[in-house]
């Protein structure tokens, strides 16, 4: 069991996503955060499962990157950010990309569709080319 | 490093509990480990408990659905048991229903439905 270390709140961590590994601790780390931050537990696992899918993507179809982390505050509702960064590919038509079920090859095409509905907040900056960022938050209810 | 999972047999079911959060290649190897046992072993279920797992992605989700369908084609039915209840929220919303997987609410119900529990008392389902 990998354990993820606990973030002072306001502090960002960086984690590099390089490895199937590195997903894992992704994921636990996330989930660190989620609990500090006192999401319910169906929230907590539907961040925790969007991070999953989008730091393998970072690592799978942006050739490795890196996962920012950590808790986020406004207007006195707290919450999530997680920043998945690569100098990939870049995604040429993102509609397609978010598509449900639709994969460059491999996958179950979930991951970045999935994501979207699974948090409250979901951006993708895109270049083809340059790489790859998907921000997401979950906020506390 | 990738962990080999443990598959234990009972009887003429196979039994795989996943106890820790597996990366990806792991979940492969044991796809594959289940394949080759059902046919070394001639098991006729499969139960796979996954109480300990936090969440289920689409990639651990793909596989459990694509062992089910590949010992069903070996003979074998296979069953889910255990999953929370925050984990089948999250499934369905992340767009994977595990249509063609049968699933139990424990390991015993799981076991009952194959109908060939080890244990004393069970039955059919
Ligand atoms: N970080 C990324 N860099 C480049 N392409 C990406 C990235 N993330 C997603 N994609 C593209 O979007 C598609 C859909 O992603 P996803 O929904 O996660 O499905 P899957 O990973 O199963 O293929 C991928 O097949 C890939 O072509
Ligand atoms: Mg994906």
């Amino acid at each position: 069991m990998i354990t993820a270390p606990a973030v002072p709140e306001g502090e960002q961590q960086t984690l590099p996503i390089a490895s199937n590994d590195d997903v894992v601790r992704a994921r636990q780390l996330v989930r660190t955060l989620a609990q500090q931050c006192k999401l319910s537990l169906v929230d907590q696992t539907k961040l925790v499962t969007a991070a999953s899918e989008l730091a393998r993507n970072t690592l799978v179809h942006g050739n490795g990157g890196t996962m920012r982390v950590g808790l986020v505050d406004k207007g006195g509702r707290r919450g999530v950010s997680a920043v998945f960064q690569d100098t990939g590919p870049g995604i040429p038509d993102l509609e397609l990309a978010l598509t449900d079920g639709w994969t460059s090859g491999g996958g179950m095409g979930l991951g970045l569709s999935g994501a979207r509905r699974l948090t409250d907040e979901f951006a993708i900056d895109t270049e083809v080319g340059r790489g790859t960022v998907v921000t997401v938050v979950k906020w506390t209810r | 490093m990738s962990e080999r999972i443990p598959v234990l047999r009972i009887g003429d079911v196979l039994l795989v509990s996943i106890q820790t959060d597996l990366e990806d290649q792991s979940v492969l190897d044991l796809q594959e480990d289940l394949a080759e046992r059902i046919v070394e072993t001639g098991a006729q279920g499969v139960v796979i408990d996954i109480t300990a797992l936090e969440i289920v992605d689409s990639f651990v989700g793909r596989m459990l659905a694509t062992t089910a369908a590949i010992s069903r084609i070996l003979d074998a039915e296979t069953v889910l048991v255990g999953m929370r209840p925050a984990v089948a929220i999250t499934l369905v919303e992340l767009g994977l229903s595990l249509g063609g997987v049968r699933t139990a609410l424990s390991l015993e119900r799981g076991l009952a439905m194959l109908g060939r529990a080890g244990g004393v008392g069970a039955g059919r389902a």
